[in-house]
Protein backbone atom coordinates (compact mmCIF):
# COMPACT_ATOMS: atom_id res chain seq x y z
CA UNK A 1 0.00 0.00 0.00
CA UNK A 2 1.85 3.64 -1.01
CA UNK A 3 1.75 6.38 1.03
CA UNK A 4 -1.06 8.41 -0.11
CA UNK A 5 -3.65 6.14 0.25
CA UNK A 6 -2.64 6.37 4.31
CA UNK A 7 -3.40 10.34 4.16
CA UNK A 8 -6.34 11.99 4.99
CA UNK A 9 -7.64 14.26 2.42
CA UNK A 10 -6.43 17.08 4.60
CA UNK A 11 -2.63 15.18 4.07
CA UNK A 12 -2.69 14.22 8.01
CA UNK A 13 -0.02 11.76 7.68
CA UNK A 14 -1.60 8.30 9.55
CA UNK A 15 -4.83 8.48 8.86
CA UNK A 16 -5.98 6.26 6.53
CA UNK A 17 -8.07 8.85 4.17
CA UNK A 18 -10.94 6.52 3.39
CA UNK A 19 -12.09 5.72 7.38
CA UNK A 20 -12.04 9.52 7.43
CA UNK A 21 -14.38 9.99 4.59
CA UNK A 22 -16.68 7.11 5.43
CA UNK A 23 -17.02 8.75 8.91
CA UNK A 24 -17.63 12.56 7.31
CA UNK A 25 -20.69 10.51 5.09
CA UNK A 26 -21.91 8.85 8.29
CA UNK A 27 -21.95 11.85 9.99
CA UNK A 28 -23.59 13.42 7.06
CA UNK A 29 -26.13 10.63 6.51
CA UNK A 30 -27.40 11.24 9.96
CA UNK A 31 -27.67 14.83 9.70
CA UNK A 32 -29.80 14.22 6.96
CA UNK A 33 -31.55 11.77 8.45
CA UNK A 34 -32.11 14.01 11.74
CA UNK A 35 -33.02 17.15 9.10
CA UNK A 36 -35.82 15.11 7.17
CA UNK A 37 -37.41 13.90 10.53
CA UNK A 38 -37.33 17.14 11.88
CA UNK A 39 -39.05 18.96 8.21
CA UNK A 40 -41.83 15.75 8.56
CA UNK A 41 -42.76 16.25 11.96
CA UNK A 42 -42.90 20.45 10.81
CA UNK A 43 -45.04 19.36 7.92
CA UNK A 44 -47.20 17.33 9.46
CA UNK A 45 -48.17 19.53 12.91
CA UNK A 46 -49.01 22.28 9.92
CA UNK A 47 -50.95 19.47 8.32
CA UNK A 48 -52.75 19.27 11.84
CA UNK A 49 -53.27 23.21 12.16
CA UNK A 50 -54.94 23.73 9.05
CA UNK A 51 -56.93 20.61 9.74
CA UNK A 52 -58.07 21.65 13.27
CA UNK A 53 -58.73 25.60 11.18
CA UNK A 54 -60.79 24.22 8.38
CA UNK A 55 -62.92 22.34 11.52
CA UNK A 56 -63.76 25.31 13.25
CA UNK A 57 -64.26 27.97 10.69
CA UNK A 58 -66.27 25.81 7.83
CA UNK A 59 -68.84 22.45 8.36
CA UNK A 60 -67.73 19.95 6.23
CA UNK A 61 -70.46 18.80 3.63
CA UNK A 62 -73.03 16.30 4.72
CA UNK A 63 -72.32 13.74 2.25
CA UNK A 64 -68.55 13.70 2.55
CA UNK A 65 -68.99 13.54 6.13
CA UNK A 66 -71.75 10.45 5.37
CA UNK A 67 -69.69 8.50 3.25
CA UNK A 68 -66.37 8.60 5.37
CA UNK A 69 -68.72 7.74 8.68
CA UNK A 70 -69.89 4.66 6.61
CA UNK A 71 -66.45 3.75 5.45
CA UNK A 72 -64.65 3.89 8.75
CA UNK A 73 -67.08 3.07 11.12
CA UNK A 74 -69.74 0.65 9.48
CA UNK A 75 -66.68 -1.31 7.48
CA UNK A 76 -64.59 -1.06 10.27
CA UNK A 77 -66.93 -3.04 12.60
CA UNK A 78 -66.61 -6.97 12.08
CA UNK A 79 -63.14 -6.40 12.43
CA UNK A 80 -63.20 -4.80 15.42
CA UNK A 81 -65.82 -7.21 17.01
CA UNK A 82 -63.53 -10.34 15.79
CA UNK A 83 -60.17 -8.24 17.23
CA UNK A 84 -61.92 -8.18 20.94
CA UNK A 85 -63.48 -11.06 21.01
CA UNK A 86 -60.61 -12.90 20.41
CA UNK A 87 -58.40 -10.89 22.57
CA UNK A 88 -60.95 -11.55 25.82
CA UNK A 89 -60.46 -15.47 24.75
CA UNK A 90 -56.98 -15.07 24.36
CA UNK A 91 -56.45 -13.63 28.21
CA UNK A 92 -58.97 -16.21 29.85
CA UNK A 93 -56.53 -19.15 27.88
CA UNK A 94 -53.58 -16.99 29.12
CA UNK A 95 -54.15 -16.31 32.81
CA UNK A 96 -56.04 -18.96 33.42
CA UNK A 97 -53.38 -21.53 34.77
CA UNK A 98 -51.81 -19.31 37.20
CA UNK A 99 -54.77 -17.94 38.97
CA UNK A 100 -55.56 -21.47 38.98
CA UNK A 101 -52.38 -22.63 41.05
CA UNK A 102 -53.44 -19.21 43.33
CA UNK A 103 -56.78 -20.89 43.95
CA UNK A 104 -58.17 -17.46 42.60
CA UNK A 105 -59.85 -18.09 39.29
CA UNK A 106 -62.68 -16.33 39.72
CA UNK A 107 -60.57 -13.41 39.94
CA UNK A 108 -60.27 -14.49 36.20
CA UNK A 109 -63.33 -11.98 34.92
CA UNK A 110 -61.41 -9.19 36.85
CA UNK A 111 -58.59 -9.42 35.25
CA UNK A 112 -59.05 -10.03 31.72
CA UNK A 113 -61.88 -6.71 31.97
CA UNK A 114 -59.47 -4.36 33.44
CA UNK A 115 -56.73 -5.70 30.63
CA UNK A 116 -59.62 -4.94 28.31
CA UNK A 117 -61.15 -1.77 28.64
CA UNK A 118 -57.58 -0.12 30.22
CA UNK A 119 -55.47 -1.53 27.66
CA UNK A 120 -56.00 -4.24 25.20
CA UNK A 121 -59.14 -3.11 23.74
CA UNK A 122 -58.08 0.53 23.21
CA UNK A 123 -54.61 -0.14 21.60
CA UNK A 124 -55.35 -3.21 19.78
CA UNK A 125 -59.07 -2.03 18.26
CA UNK A 126 -56.40 1.64 17.08
CA UNK A 127 -53.61 -1.16 15.81
CA UNK A 128 -56.18 -2.93 13.57
CA UNK A 129 -57.94 0.46 12.90
CA UNK A 130 -54.52 2.16 12.04
CA UNK A 131 -54.27 -1.35 9.54
CA UNK A 132 -57.56 -0.46 8.34
CA UNK A 133 -58.67 2.80 7.96
CA UNK A 134 -55.02 4.62 8.04
CA UNK A 135 -53.37 2.80 5.19
CA UNK A 136 -56.70 2.70 3.19
CA UNK A 137 -56.62 6.89 3.70
CA UNK A 138 -53.03 7.02 2.22
CA UNK A 139 -53.15 5.03 -0.46
CA UNK A 140 -56.77 6.25 -1.62
CA UNK A 141 -55.31 9.89 -1.33
CA UNK A 142 -51.72 8.90 -2.78
CA UNK A 143 -53.54 8.01 -5.79
CA UNK A 144 -55.79 11.03 -5.65
CA UNK A 145 -52.44 13.14 -5.38
CA UNK A 146 -50.37 11.50 -8.48
CA UNK A 147 -53.46 11.65 -10.62
CA UNK A 148 -53.70 15.15 -9.98
CA UNK A 149 -57.37 14.99 -8.12
CA UNK A 150 -56.38 16.74 -5.19
CA UNK A 151 -55.01 19.84 -7.68
CA UNK A 152 -58.21 19.46 -9.74
CA UNK A 153 -60.35 19.89 -6.23
CA UNK A 154 -57.82 22.88 -5.49
CA UNK A 155 -58.17 24.82 -9.39
CA UNK A 156 -61.74 24.01 -8.73
CA UNK A 157 -62.54 26.40 -5.89
CA UNK A 158 -62.51 23.37 -2.99
CA UNK A 159 -59.79 23.36 -0.24
CA UNK A 160 -58.82 19.71 -0.20
CA UNK A 161 -57.70 19.86 3.49
CA UNK A 162 -61.66 20.90 4.37
CA UNK A 163 -62.99 18.37 1.72
CA UNK A 164 -60.83 15.36 2.26
CA UNK A 165 -59.57 15.15 5.44
CA UNK A 166 -61.98 17.03 7.74
CA UNK A 167 -64.39 14.73 7.17
CA UNK A 168 -61.81 11.85 7.56
CA UNK A 169 -60.47 13.39 11.28
CA UNK A 170 -64.02 13.93 12.42
CA UNK A 171 -65.02 10.42 11.77
CA UNK A 172 -61.85 8.81 13.37
CA UNK A 173 -62.56 10.97 16.06
CA UNK A 174 -65.74 10.27 16.35
CA UNK A 175 -66.26 6.54 15.30
CA UNK A 176 -62.56 5.15 16.78
CA UNK A 177 -64.19 5.38 20.28
CA UNK A 178 -67.15 4.02 19.38
CA UNK A 179 -65.24 1.05 17.48
CA UNK A 180 -63.12 0.73 20.40
CA UNK A 181 -66.66 0.07 23.41
CA UNK A 182 -67.42 -2.31 20.74
CA UNK A 183 -63.89 -4.22 20.75
CA UNK A 184 -64.21 -3.95 24.86
CA UNK A 185 -67.77 -5.29 24.84
CA UNK A 186 -67.10 -8.50 22.76
CA UNK A 187 -64.12 -8.92 24.72
CA UNK A 188 -65.90 -8.81 27.36
CA UNK A 189 -68.43 -11.48 26.37
CA UNK A 190 -65.70 -13.56 24.76
CA UNK A 191 -64.15 -13.78 28.22
CA UNK A 192 -66.80 -14.55 29.98
CA UNK A 193 -67.69 -17.05 27.56
CA UNK A 194 -64.30 -18.86 27.49
CA UNK A 195 -64.23 -18.65 31.04
CA UNK A 196 -67.69 -19.70 32.60
CA UNK A 197 -68.55 -22.51 29.48
CA UNK A 198 -65.12 -23.66 28.89
CA UNK A 199 -63.40 -23.21 32.16
CA UNK A 200 -66.46 -23.88 33.89
CA UNK A 201 -65.54 -20.98 36.35
CA UNK A 202 -68.64 -19.72 38.48
CA UNK A 203 -70.34 -17.05 36.80
CA UNK A 204 -71.61 -15.71 40.05
CA UNK A 205 -68.10 -14.95 41.10
CA UNK A 206 -66.81 -13.88 37.41
CA UNK A 207 -69.10 -11.03 37.10
CA UNK A 208 -69.45 -10.51 40.99
CA UNK A 209 -65.42 -9.66 41.06
CA UNK A 210 -65.38 -7.84 37.46
CA UNK A 211 -68.44 -5.65 38.66
CA UNK A 212 -65.65 -4.85 42.13
CA UNK A 213 -62.64 -4.27 40.42
CA UNK A 214 -63.50 -2.70 36.95
CA UNK A 215 -65.31 0.67 37.55
CA UNK A 216 -66.22 3.78 35.79
CA UNK A 217 -62.87 5.37 35.46
CA UNK A 218 -61.09 2.72 34.03
CA UNK A 219 -63.67 2.74 30.63
CA UNK A 220 -63.16 6.26 30.80
CA UNK A 221 -59.34 6.64 30.87
CA UNK A 222 -59.70 3.86 27.83
CA UNK A 223 -61.99 5.16 26.00
CA UNK A 224 -60.42 8.84 25.95
CA UNK A 225 -57.08 7.40 24.96
CA UNK A 226 -58.91 6.33 21.62
CA UNK A 227 -59.91 10.03 20.82
CA UNK A 228 -56.41 10.81 20.94
CA UNK A 229 -55.23 7.48 18.61
CA UNK A 230 -57.97 8.61 16.13
CA UNK A 231 -57.09 11.72 15.38
CA UNK A 232 -53.63 10.65 15.10
CA UNK A 233 -54.48 7.72 12.66
CA UNK A 234 -56.36 10.20 10.51
CA UNK A 235 -53.18 12.83 10.78
CA UNK A 236 -50.81 10.62 9.77
CA UNK A 237 -52.97 8.54 7.03
CA UNK A 238 -53.94 11.99 5.29
CA UNK A 239 -50.90 13.81 5.54
CA UNK A 240 -49.06 10.72 3.93
CA UNK A 241 -51.63 10.09 1.09
CA UNK A 242 -51.28 14.12 0.46
CA UNK A 243 -47.10 14.24 0.37
CA UNK A 244 -46.82 10.66 -1.77
CA UNK A 245 -44.60 10.10 -4.00
CA UNK A 246 -45.63 9.25 -7.48
CA UNK A 247 -46.07 6.10 -9.16
CA UNK A 248 -47.64 2.75 -8.01
CA UNK A 249 -44.24 2.34 -5.41
CA UNK A 250 -44.78 5.94 -3.99
CA UNK A 251 -48.60 4.78 -3.05
CA UNK A 252 -47.33 1.44 -1.79
CA UNK A 253 -44.81 3.34 0.48
CA UNK A 254 -47.51 6.24 1.85
CA UNK A 255 -49.52 2.78 3.14
CA UNK A 256 -47.35 1.48 4.78
CA UNK A 257 -45.66 4.55 6.80
CA UNK A 258 -49.21 5.19 7.49
CA UNK A 259 -49.50 1.73 9.64
CA UNK A 260 -45.95 1.89 10.75
CA UNK A 261 -45.84 5.64 11.71
CA UNK A 262 -49.58 5.54 13.05
CA UNK A 263 -48.12 2.56 15.19
CA UNK A 264 -45.59 3.77 16.82
CA UNK A 265 -47.43 7.14 17.70
CA UNK A 266 -50.52 5.06 18.90
CA UNK A 267 -47.56 3.33 21.49
CA UNK A 268 -45.95 6.67 22.26
CA UNK A 269 -49.48 8.22 22.94
CA UNK A 270 -50.46 4.98 25.18
CA UNK A 271 -48.03 5.35 27.17
CA UNK A 272 -47.71 9.36 27.83
CA UNK A 273 -51.60 9.08 28.40
CA UNK A 274 -51.80 5.96 30.60
CA UNK A 275 -48.98 8.24 33.13
CA UNK A 276 -51.87 11.04 32.64
CA UNK A 277 -54.23 9.27 33.52
CA UNK A 278 -52.83 7.72 36.57
CA UNK A 279 -51.97 11.24 37.87
CA UNK A 280 -55.72 12.30 37.48
CA UNK A 281 -57.01 8.98 38.73
CA UNK A 282 -54.96 9.64 41.89
CA UNK A 283 -56.20 13.18 41.79
CA UNK A 284 -59.38 12.09 42.08
CA UNK A 285 -59.00 9.04 44.28
CA UNK A 286 -56.53 9.88 46.62
CA UNK A 287 -57.12 6.47 48.88
CA UNK A 288 -54.95 4.93 46.01
CA UNK A 289 -56.06 2.19 43.27
CA UNK A 290 -58.08 -0.98 44.56
CA UNK A 291 -55.70 -3.80 44.48
CA UNK A 292 -56.90 -7.18 43.11
CA UNK B 1 -28.76 37.97 -11.56
CA UNK B 2 -30.67 39.10 -14.89
CA UNK B 3 -31.33 37.52 -17.94
CA UNK B 4 -31.84 37.97 -21.42
CA UNK B 5 -35.61 37.13 -21.91
CA UNK B 6 -36.67 38.58 -25.17
CA UNK B 7 -37.32 36.03 -27.54
CA UNK B 8 -35.40 35.32 -30.72
CA UNK B 9 -39.01 36.78 -32.67
CA UNK B 10 -40.63 39.48 -30.84
CA UNK B 11 -43.74 39.46 -30.42
CA UNK B 12 -46.76 40.61 -32.90
CA UNK B 13 -50.45 41.40 -33.09
CA UNK B 14 -51.80 38.00 -32.55
CA UNK B 15 -55.28 37.26 -34.73
CA UNK B 16 -57.76 36.64 -31.88
CA UNK B 17 -60.53 39.13 -30.93
CA UNK B 18 -58.52 41.00 -28.10
CA UNK B 19 -59.44 43.73 -25.90
CA UNK B 20 -56.00 44.68 -25.23
CA UNK B 21 -56.90 44.16 -21.31
CA UNK B 22 -53.62 41.91 -20.23
CA UNK B 23 -55.23 38.81 -18.22
CA UNK B 24 -52.08 36.95 -17.20
CA UNK B 25 -48.71 38.35 -16.79
CA UNK B 26 -45.91 36.53 -15.63
CA UNK B 27 -43.35 39.07 -14.35
CA UNK B 28 -39.52 37.57 -13.83
CA UNK B 29 -40.74 33.63 -13.26
CA UNK B 30 -38.35 31.48 -11.35
CA UNK B 31 -39.22 28.19 -9.92
CA UNK B 32 -36.80 26.20 -8.10
CA UNK B 33 -37.26 22.56 -6.57
CA UNK B 34 -34.42 22.21 -4.51
CA UNK B 35 -31.43 22.85 -6.41
CA UNK B 36 -32.82 21.98 -10.13
CA UNK B 37 -34.01 25.32 -11.25
CA UNK B 38 -36.97 24.69 -13.93
CA UNK B 39 -38.33 27.77 -15.02
CA UNK B 40 -35.65 30.87 -15.33
CA UNK B 41 -36.92 34.71 -15.68
CA UNK B 42 -39.99 33.67 -17.75
CA UNK B 43 -41.91 37.13 -18.31
CA UNK B 44 -44.61 37.10 -20.81
CA UNK B 45 -48.31 38.95 -20.75
CA UNK B 46 -51.35 37.39 -22.48
CA UNK B 47 -54.42 39.37 -23.24
CA UNK B 48 -58.07 38.58 -23.04
CA UNK B 49 -59.11 36.39 -25.67
CA UNK B 50 -55.82 35.53 -27.42
CA UNK B 51 -55.12 31.39 -27.42
CA UNK B 52 -51.33 30.98 -26.83
CA UNK B 53 -49.91 27.78 -26.77
CA UNK B 54 -46.87 27.20 -24.24
CA UNK B 55 -44.09 24.12 -26.69
CA UNK B 56 -41.43 22.84 -26.04
CA UNK B 57 -40.02 19.54 -25.07
CA UNK B 58 -40.77 16.93 -21.89
CA UNK B 59 -38.59 18.73 -19.27
CA UNK B 60 -38.62 22.78 -20.34
CA UNK B 61 -41.21 22.97 -17.36
CA UNK B 62 -44.50 23.54 -19.44
CA UNK B 63 -46.51 21.48 -16.59
CA UNK B 64 -44.61 23.82 -13.62
CA UNK B 65 -45.11 27.20 -15.63
CA UNK B 66 -49.26 26.37 -16.19
CA UNK B 67 -49.38 25.16 -12.14
CA UNK B 68 -47.74 28.19 -11.10
CA UNK B 69 -50.64 30.39 -13.07
CA UNK B 70 -53.41 28.64 -11.08
CA UNK B 71 -51.42 29.04 -7.93
CA UNK B 72 -50.61 25.18 -7.87
CA UNK B 73 -47.09 25.86 -7.64
CA UNK B 74 -45.44 28.85 -5.83
CA UNK B 75 -42.66 31.19 -7.29
CA UNK B 76 -39.14 30.87 -6.11
CA UNK B 77 -39.12 34.58 -8.02
CA UNK B 78 -41.83 36.81 -9.54
CA UNK B 79 -45.07 37.59 -9.51
CA UNK B 80 -48.09 36.15 -11.31
CA UNK B 81 -50.73 37.93 -11.72
CA UNK B 82 -54.50 37.13 -12.53
CA UNK B 83 -56.42 40.06 -13.71
CA UNK B 84 -53.66 42.31 -11.99
CA UNK B 85 -53.89 40.49 -8.92
CA UNK B 86 -51.30 38.64 -7.41
CA UNK B 87 -53.20 35.19 -6.68
CA UNK B 88 -49.79 34.30 -3.68
CA UNK B 89 -50.93 37.56 -1.57
CA UNK B 90 -54.87 36.31 -1.45
CA UNK B 91 -56.41 34.94 1.31
CA UNK B 92 -57.85 31.30 1.35
CA UNK B 93 -61.22 32.76 0.39
CA UNK B 94 -60.08 34.96 -1.85
CA UNK B 95 -58.18 32.42 -4.26
CA UNK B 96 -61.09 30.28 -4.58
CA UNK B 97 -63.24 32.88 -5.12
CA UNK B 98 -60.82 33.66 -8.42
CA UNK B 99 -59.98 29.76 -9.40
CA UNK B 100 -63.78 29.88 -10.07
CA UNK B 101 -63.24 32.47 -12.98
CA UNK B 102 -60.28 29.71 -14.35
CA UNK B 103 -61.02 25.97 -15.64
CA UNK B 104 -58.31 23.67 -16.17
CA UNK B 105 -58.25 20.82 -18.06
CA UNK B 106 -55.84 18.36 -16.19
CA UNK B 107 -53.45 16.13 -18.90
CA UNK B 108 -55.37 12.69 -17.65
CA UNK B 109 -58.68 14.60 -16.84
CA UNK B 110 -58.03 14.19 -12.76
CA UNK B 111 -62.13 13.30 -12.78
CA UNK B 112 -63.04 12.00 -9.22
CA UNK B 113 -62.95 8.49 -8.89
CA UNK B 114 -65.29 7.96 -6.27
CA UNK B 115 -67.77 9.81 -8.37
CA UNK B 116 -69.96 9.64 -11.87
CA UNK B 117 -69.69 11.65 -14.54
CA UNK B 118 -72.48 13.37 -13.48
CA UNK B 119 -71.28 14.18 -10.02
CA UNK B 120 -67.56 15.46 -11.59
CA UNK B 121 -69.11 17.69 -13.95
CA UNK B 122 -71.66 19.05 -11.14
CA UNK B 123 -69.17 19.43 -8.69
CA UNK B 124 -68.01 23.04 -9.51
CA UNK B 125 -71.57 24.25 -9.69
CA UNK B 126 -72.62 22.44 -6.33
CA UNK B 127 -69.38 23.69 -4.33
CA UNK B 128 -69.65 27.51 -5.42
CA UNK B 129 -73.70 28.49 -6.91
CA UNK B 130 -76.73 28.01 -4.69
CA UNK B 131 -78.91 26.44 -7.53
CA UNK B 132 -81.83 24.06 -7.68
CA UNK B 133 -80.52 20.48 -9.02
CA UNK B 134 -82.82 20.60 -11.60
CA UNK B 135 -80.88 23.67 -12.70
CA UNK B 136 -77.50 22.12 -12.17
CA UNK B 137 -78.28 19.04 -14.16
CA UNK B 138 -79.84 21.32 -16.90
CA UNK B 139 -76.23 22.66 -16.85
CA UNK B 140 -74.42 19.14 -16.45
CA UNK B 141 -76.26 18.14 -20.00
CA UNK B 142 -75.74 21.24 -21.29
CA UNK B 143 -72.17 20.77 -21.09
CA UNK B 144 -72.17 17.43 -21.87
CA UNK B 145 -73.96 18.04 -24.97
CA UNK B 146 -71.16 20.56 -25.66
CA UNK B 147 -68.33 17.74 -25.48
CA UNK B 148 -70.19 15.92 -27.80
CA UNK B 149 -70.78 13.26 -25.47
CA UNK B 150 -74.28 10.96 -24.59
CA UNK B 151 -76.26 11.72 -21.98
CA UNK B 152 -75.99 8.12 -20.98
CA UNK B 153 -72.37 8.75 -19.79
CA UNK B 154 -73.84 10.90 -17.02
CA UNK B 155 -74.11 7.42 -14.97
CA UNK B 156 -70.78 5.88 -15.52
CA UNK B 157 -68.16 6.34 -13.42
CA UNK B 158 -64.58 7.57 -14.78
CA UNK B 159 -63.34 4.02 -15.19
CA UNK B 160 -65.95 2.88 -17.48
CA UNK B 161 -64.79 5.51 -20.20
CA UNK B 162 -61.90 5.95 -22.84
CA UNK B 163 -59.28 7.91 -22.22
CA UNK B 164 -60.56 10.50 -25.06
CA UNK B 165 -64.27 10.94 -23.61
CA UNK B 166 -62.91 11.24 -20.02
CA UNK B 167 -60.57 13.93 -21.76
CA UNK B 168 -64.08 15.64 -23.23
CA UNK B 169 -65.41 14.88 -20.00
CA UNK B 170 -62.38 17.21 -17.94
CA UNK B 171 -63.25 19.73 -20.11
CA UNK B 172 -66.97 19.81 -19.71
CA UNK B 173 -66.16 19.86 -16.30
CA UNK B 174 -63.71 23.03 -16.48
CA UNK B 175 -66.49 24.91 -18.81
CA UNK B 176 -69.40 24.46 -15.64
CA UNK B 177 -68.43 27.63 -14.66
CA UNK B 178 -67.90 29.24 -17.47
CA UNK B 179 -64.42 30.43 -16.52
CA UNK B 180 -63.01 33.44 -18.47
CA UNK B 181 -59.50 31.66 -18.47
CA UNK B 182 -59.01 27.98 -19.50
CA UNK B 183 -56.02 26.23 -19.15
CA UNK B 184 -54.76 22.79 -21.10
CA UNK B 185 -52.07 21.40 -19.76
CA UNK B 186 -51.13 18.60 -22.75
CA UNK B 187 -54.96 17.94 -23.86
CA UNK B 188 -54.48 15.91 -27.25
CA UNK B 189 -51.82 13.67 -25.46
CA UNK B 190 -51.77 9.83 -25.46
CA UNK B 191 -54.72 9.67 -27.59
CA UNK B 192 -55.26 8.40 -31.46
CA UNK B 193 -55.00 10.96 -34.58
CA UNK B 194 -58.81 11.72 -34.59
CA UNK B 195 -59.19 11.37 -31.25
CA UNK B 196 -56.41 14.71 -31.01
CA UNK B 197 -58.21 16.55 -33.82
CA UNK B 198 -61.54 16.03 -31.95
CA UNK B 199 -59.90 17.77 -28.87
CA UNK B 200 -58.68 20.33 -30.86
CA UNK B 201 -61.93 21.23 -32.49
CA UNK B 202 -63.58 21.25 -29.06
CA UNK B 203 -61.17 23.96 -27.88
CA UNK B 204 -61.90 25.45 -31.11
CA UNK B 205 -65.49 25.48 -30.32
CA UNK B 206 -65.09 26.57 -26.95
CA UNK B 207 -63.33 29.56 -27.91
CA UNK B 208 -66.12 30.56 -30.57
CA UNK B 209 -68.95 29.74 -27.80
CA UNK B 210 -67.73 31.33 -24.77
CA UNK B 211 -65.41 34.45 -24.17
CA UNK B 212 -62.60 32.84 -23.32
CA UNK B 213 -58.62 33.41 -22.85
CA UNK B 214 -56.69 30.05 -23.59
CA UNK B 215 -53.45 28.96 -22.66
CA UNK B 216 -52.58 25.49 -23.95
CA UNK B 217 -49.63 23.43 -23.01
CA UNK B 218 -48.58 21.24 -25.29
CA UNK B 219 -45.81 19.43 -27.73
CA UNK B 220 -48.00 18.66 -30.52
CA UNK B 221 -46.95 21.27 -32.97
CA UNK B 222 -50.57 20.28 -34.83
CA UNK B 223 -52.65 21.51 -31.83
CA UNK B 224 -50.64 24.63 -31.16
CA UNK B 225 -50.55 25.73 -35.35
CA UNK B 226 -54.24 25.14 -35.67
CA UNK B 227 -56.02 26.76 -32.13
CA UNK B 228 -53.89 28.86 -31.09
CA UNK B 229 -52.99 32.33 -32.61
CA UNK B 230 -49.43 32.69 -30.68
CA UNK B 231 -46.86 30.41 -29.67
CA UNK B 232 -44.28 31.14 -26.93
CA UNK B 233 -41.68 28.00 -26.77
CA UNK B 234 -40.23 27.27 -23.74
CA UNK B 235 -36.75 25.59 -23.70
CA UNK B 236 -35.26 23.15 -21.04
CA UNK B 237 -32.46 25.14 -19.02
CA UNK B 238 -29.85 22.37 -18.98
CA UNK B 239 -29.25 22.92 -22.54
CA UNK B 240 -29.08 26.80 -22.69
CA UNK B 241 -26.14 28.56 -22.56
CA UNK B 242 -25.45 30.68 -19.51
CA UNK B 243 -27.48 33.94 -19.90
CA UNK B 244 -29.76 33.12 -22.56
CA UNK B 245 -33.77 33.24 -22.55
CA UNK B 246 -35.31 30.32 -21.77
CA UNK B 247 -38.27 31.62 -24.67
CA UNK B 248 -36.75 30.61 -27.79
CA UNK B 249 -39.67 31.93 -29.51
CA UNK B 250 -42.98 33.96 -29.14
CA UNK B 251 -44.93 34.86 -31.61
CA UNK B 252 -47.94 34.45 -34.15
CA UNK B 253 -48.64 30.55 -34.63
CA UNK B 254 -48.52 31.05 -38.17
CA UNK B 255 -45.09 32.58 -38.54
CA UNK B 256 -43.32 29.88 -36.13
CA UNK B 257 -41.66 28.34 -39.37
CA UNK B 258 -39.71 31.29 -40.15
CA UNK B 259 -38.58 31.78 -36.70
CA UNK B 260 -34.41 32.46 -36.98
CA UNK B 261 -33.28 29.94 -34.13
CA UNK B 262 -32.63 27.02 -35.51
CA UNK B 263 -33.67 24.74 -32.21
CA UNK B 264 -37.28 26.10 -32.85
CA UNK B 265 -37.33 24.14 -36.69
CA UNK B 266 -35.75 21.60 -35.81
CA UNK B 267 -38.54 21.42 -33.19
CA UNK B 268 -41.42 22.30 -35.48
CA UNK B 269 -39.50 19.53 -38.16
CA UNK B 270 -39.79 16.94 -35.21
CA UNK B 271 -35.74 16.69 -36.33
CA UNK B 272 -33.26 15.06 -33.22
CA UNK B 273 -30.36 17.13 -34.55
CA UNK B 274 -27.55 17.72 -32.27
CA UNK B 275 -29.50 15.26 -29.71
CA UNK B 276 -28.22 12.11 -31.11
CA UNK B 277 -24.65 13.31 -31.16
CA UNK B 278 -25.25 14.12 -27.68
CA UNK B 279 -26.38 10.36 -26.87
CA UNK B 280 -23.52 9.09 -29.40
CA UNK B 281 -21.19 11.38 -26.70
CA UNK B 282 -22.98 9.89 -23.81
CA UNK B 283 -22.63 6.66 -24.37
CA UNK B 284 -18.44 7.26 -25.30
CA UNK B 285 -18.45 8.34 -21.31
CA UNK B 286 -20.07 5.42 -20.43
CA UNK B 287 -17.71 3.27 -21.71
CA UNK B 288 -14.71 5.30 -20.65
CA UNK B 289 -15.63 5.28 -17.71
CA UNK B 290 -16.70 1.27 -17.29
CA UNK B 291 -13.03 0.53 -19.17
CA UNK B 292 -11.36 2.88 -16.08
CA UNK B 293 -13.14 0.91 -13.35
CA UNK B 294 -12.51 -2.61 -14.95
CA UNK B 295 -8.06 -1.55 -15.19
CA UNK B 296 -8.29 0.48 -11.78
Amino acid sequence: MSTASLRSPNGLPGVPGGMLNNFAQWVADVGARTMDWIVGLGSISLFFARTLRWLVIRRPRRETIIWNFYQIGVLSLPVVALTGTFVGMVLAVQSYAQFKMLNLETRLGAVINMSLVRELGPVLAATMLAGRVGSAMAAELGTMRVTEQIDALAVMGADPIHYLVVPRFLACLVLIPALTLVADFMGVVGGYYYSVYLLHIDAYYYLQNSANYVGWFDLFSGTAKTLFFGGAIAVIGCHHGFHCDPGAEGVGRAATYAFVHSFVTILLLDLLLGIGFDALYNVLFPQGPRLI
Amino acid sequence: MTYATEPHVSPTATAAPTDGHVLVEVDHLTVTFGRQMVLRDISIQIRRGETVAILGESGCGKTVFLKTLVALQRPTRGKVLFDGQDLFRLSAAELARERTRMGFVFQNAALFDSMTIGENIAFPLRQHRQLSEDEIQAIVRARVAEVGLPLSVLRKKPGEISGGMRKRVGLARALALEPELMLYDEPTTGLDPIMSDVINELILRTRRQHPVTSIIVTHDMRTATKVCDRIVMLYPLARLKPGESQILYDGPAAEIEKASDRRVIQFVRGEAGERLMEMAREENNHAQSAEESVHG
